[in-house]
């Protein structure tokens, strides 16, 4: 962390009346009471006078409960109540609330907990400092003298003690310490305890949370947009009489997505689209369907079509062993496109005045939107302010580098203009068949075995599609690699341990939009590399888990050897299990941390039945461990879902399976048991939210290799 | 035009055709937004509310199928049901946008199978997609809500 960032973080502010003008960071009406005076310290950080601890959350809550690990950051610092305790998520304002490394605010990566390990823990003890500070003065006492105990100051010998409200004004005006003294691992009261429950589990259980779909503003309209059915597709003309005519329906235009129909409720803009016919022009459209892309993918990565091949590891020469006499084991593995499939369809609540923007929505990328908005509305980043929501779902479909959705409803509410606010709504089919899937991707990788069953050659062909492309990030993509399409390849222990690699990626350019999913590479890489090893391991006739422990031993990967010693044995692995049942074992390292799956999968009337699975994660620090456990699980199940039955298919250009009747997700009764070890660590903590997602699927496909013999050569694993 | 409903222990005149799907009433004309849209055709479960006790798919029920019927919602239970206290306890939400339907099948579940076995949990709540994957803890509060050693 740069000393500026220090110093700025740690600017107080003096008492503040309550009601006080926070752009940003409330639905208008929807507000919850302020209490009547308040003291902010730095930017995360307001203390109440009623005792109320709120802080300000730079990154958005999508459902992984990131916020309320932020909480606990100040909270454990301060030794506050974390019964008093509150999250607000902060305005869009990449100066305060940007993320150093990308100079822009963006909610991903896994990275809420760990960017904010220094930086809110600082902001939680330079706070107690001064409210001490303060305490000191006032009861004429040595600092050092007094303790703090949920968010009360107390002084033993004079038997004195008084909560922090009132210190507050004092406190505000002190100048923080410049390099606060943090808490040993051993003085953390809150980090690491059961006690970091979420902070929003009563709102999510009681209806009161309110989503970017529950949002209601005086005089708001509600919009739909009728789409292209294929991507790149275009209105012709479109005849809306009939819609018009549908009580409800307000207004019906063009705008560059589609046609707008805007009504007073959203039965009647559904309705109203329904009524609207529109003629398509499909001259610039993608007119091919996803198998004949995957085709074509699989021809490429076998050397049989053109591919403008980027190198990615290159060590050795791995044609010797290759053309060799030895065992050559050859992995050919292909995925589908697959969509987020939030739970809350997408939709945005826009409001335009010339170049004056509110957005109300759910998003991970606040600074991206508000420059691509301004961009649209021809002002700047700063005219764009966004009141962030709750997520009902994100997985990344809400951060995208090219605002989609939100644009459509920016575009939409500039033409009804007037600040008058205008609810976008997406339903499940424009949701789905809206783009920005996983990309489709191949893998195909040859590997020569020396005498002892080991590699020593590694070949490997990847094709993927660019997400980073034609984007603001495009200057990311270096030498023709883009990081998130090979990672999990580039960086894999099994690459370390093997003298000659030669490891080739081609991004191909396509019109299906397409973006990072939960994990990114590792939702095809993970898949590609464990899937691959246990093949070799067969090969070799040598145990999957043996076969890993030389190679991570040779590759010196000693989180990798950590959490696959413990799945063995948490997992019973090698102990029998009954007739039809096998294990399957994959390790996965992503976004810091890393993860083991041992599954239990048999296969019933050919589609694979996973009934529990172990998991170990090294994570660093697990700052609220309930909440790490419930990451492990819930992407677990994310990635067993997409695993068995996740794929968008598309049919001459048209995406077909365009809600949950077709497009099938995991439900509870395939749901496996799973349990959870946390590798006890003192080191600062890692990510969470996606590294538990990629995993299952090779664990799974791992244990159908052993019951059948057949490697799995695409997924889903059960095909519709 | 206007449909009356009885809704949560209320009655409530709606301005709004009959063949209007009641998730539409609730959340549009009556600002009771617990309810959520996911997929507008009864596959999904967000929707979910109670008609006369029974677990019912608001977004394919018209409102004038629901005349002279007890409706509640997820606003209507109460927020000290059992179910929602063991909720908030095993701190089942993620995104939490699927929840509120989540508890109004299990209530419905409990209502008519006071001690569900996790056989008759699944099979109850198969219908409710969980999209962050929370079914194992859902399954944990359910239990822990009818007093069921998990």
């Amino acid at each position: 962390m740069s000393l500026d960032l220090s110093r700025r973080t740690l600017i107080f502010s003096t008492v503040l009346a309550g009601g006080a003008l926070l752009v940003g960071r409330t639905v208008p009406g929807l507000a919850a009471a302020k209490p009547a005076r308040f003291a902010d310290f730095g930017p995360f950080l307001r203390i109440g006078s009623d005792g109320t601890i709120t802080i300000i959350a730079k990154y958005a809550e999508l459902g992984q409960g990131a916020q309320s690990g932020m909480a606990a950051l100040v909270a454990d610092e301060l030794d506050a109540d974390w019964s008093k305790v509150r999250v607000e998520t902060a305005p869009a304002d990449p100066i305060t609330y940007g993320r150093p490394a990308f100079k822009m605010q963006i909610t991903g990566g896994s990275a809420s907990i760990s960017d904010s390990w220094l930086e809110l823990r600082r902001t939680g003890a330079a706070a107690r400092a001064v409210l001490l500070e303060a305490a000191a003065a006032q009861w004429r006492v040595p600092v050092a003298d007094l303790s703090v105990t949920n968010g009360t100051i107390a002084h033993a010998a004079s038997k004195r003690s008084a909560p922090f409200a009132q210190f507050l004004e004092a406190a505000a005006k002190l100048t923080p310490p410049t390099d606060p003294v943090l808490k040993r691992p051993d003085q953390f009261r809150l980090i690491g305890t059961e006690k970091v429950t979420r902070l929003d589990a009563r709102a999510k259980s009681n209806g009161t949370a309110i989503f970017t779909q529950d949002v209601r503003l005086p005089d708001m309209l509600v919009a739909m947009v009728a789409h292209s059915p294929r991507f790149g597709g275009v209105v012709k003309s479109f005849d809306d009489k009939a819609a018009r005519a549908v009580p409800g329906v307000v207004d019906i235009f063009q705008i560059p997505s589609g046609v707008a129909v805007v009504a007073r409720d959203t039965f009647s803009a559904k309705t109203g689209r329904e009524a609207l016919s529109v003629e398509w022009d499909d001259a610039q459209a993608e007119t091919r369907s996803s198998d004949a892309i995957q085709a074509q993918y699989q021809a490429m990565a076998a050397g049989q079509a053109k591919a403008d091949w980027a190198p990615f590891v290159t060590k050795g020469d791995v044609a010797p062993a290759l053309s060799g006499k030895g065992r050559i084991v050859t992995l050919d593995v292909a995925m589908p496109f697959l969509a987020h499939a939030t739970m809350e369809p997408m939709n945005c609540v826009a409001q335009v005045d010339g170049t004056r923007c509110r957005l109300t929505f759910g998003t991970q990328s606040h600074t991206a939107d508000q420059r691509n908005i301004a961009r649209l509305l021809g002002g700047k980043p700063e005219e764009v302010e966004i009141v962030t929501l709750p997520a009902g779902g994100s997985f990344g479909r809400r951060s995208v580098a090219t605002s989609d959705y939100q644009k459509e409803a920016v575009s939409i509410a500039r033409h009804v203009g007037g600040f008058r606010p205008v609810k976008l709504v997406w339903t499940r089919e424009d949701d789905m068949a809206g783009g920005y899937y996983r990309p489709l991707t191949h893998h195909r990788a040859r590997v020569a075995l020396d005498k002892d069953g080991y590699p020593t050659a590694w070949e490997h062909r990847l094709v993927t599609a660019s997400l980073l492309r034609g984007t603001m990030f495009e200057a990311a993509i270096k030498n023709g690699v883009e990081r998130h399409g090979v990672e999990g390849v580039i960086d894999s222990p099994y690459l370390a341990a093997v003298p000659a690699v030669d490891a080739r990626v081609f991004h191909p350019p396509e019109k299906i939009p397409v973006l990072w999913l939960r994990s990114v590479g590792a939702t095809h890489t993970a898949m590609a590399m464990e899937h691959m090893v246990d093949q070799l391991a067969r090969q070799a006739g040598i145990d999957p888990a043996t076969y890993r422990r030389t190679l991570y031993t040779r590759a010196n990967a000693t989180s990798h050897l950590a959490v696959l010693e413990a799945a063995l044995e948490k997992s019973g692995w090698g102990s029998p299990l009954e007739s039809g049942w096998a294990r399957g074992l994959a390790v996965h390292a992503c976004f810091g941390s890393t993860v083991a799956n041992v599954a239990e999968v048999s296969l019933e009337n050919g589609e694979p039945r996973v009934r529990r699975v172990t998991v170990v994660v090294d994570c660093g620090t697990a700052v609220a461990p309930d909440q790490v456990q419930a990451q492990m699980e819930g992407g677990l199940m994310y990635g067993l879902s997409y695993s068995l039955y996740g794929e968008v298919k598309i049919v001459d250009g048209v995406v077909e399976r365009t809600n949950f009747d077709s497009y099938r997700v995991l439900r509870m009764e395939e749901a496996p048991q799973v349990t959870v070890h946390i590798l006890p660590s003192t080191q600062p903590p890692t990510g969470v939210g996606e590294p538990g997602t990629p995993v299952i699927g090779p664990a799974v496909a791992n244990a159908i290799l052993a019951l059948t013999g057949k490697p799995v050569t695409r997924l889903p694993l059960v095909r519709a | 035009m206007g449909v009356t409903l009885h809704v949560n222990g209320k009655e409530s005149v709606v301005d709004a055709a009959p063949d209007t799907p009641l998730l539409w009433a609730l959340r549009d004309h009556m600002g009771l937004t617990g309810t959520k849209f996911g997929c507008g055709m009864a596959q999904c479960g967000a929707c979910t509310v109670q008609v006369d006790g029974v677990a019912t798919r608001s977004c394919v029920t018209p409102i004038d199928s629901v005349v002279g019927s007890k409706i509640t919602t997820i606003e209507g239970l109460g927020g000290t049901h059992p179910l929602q206290v063991a909720w908030e306890k095993h701190n089942v939400p993620q995104c939490g946008y699927c929840q509120s339907g989540q508890i109004m099948n299990a209530a419905a579940l409990l209502a008519e199978t006071p001690k569900p076995s996790v056989a008759e949990i699944k099979s109850a709540m198969s219908g409710n997609i969980c999209r962050c994957g929370t079914y194992n803890r859902i399954i944990a509060a359910i239990q822990d809500a009818a007093g069921v050693k998990s």
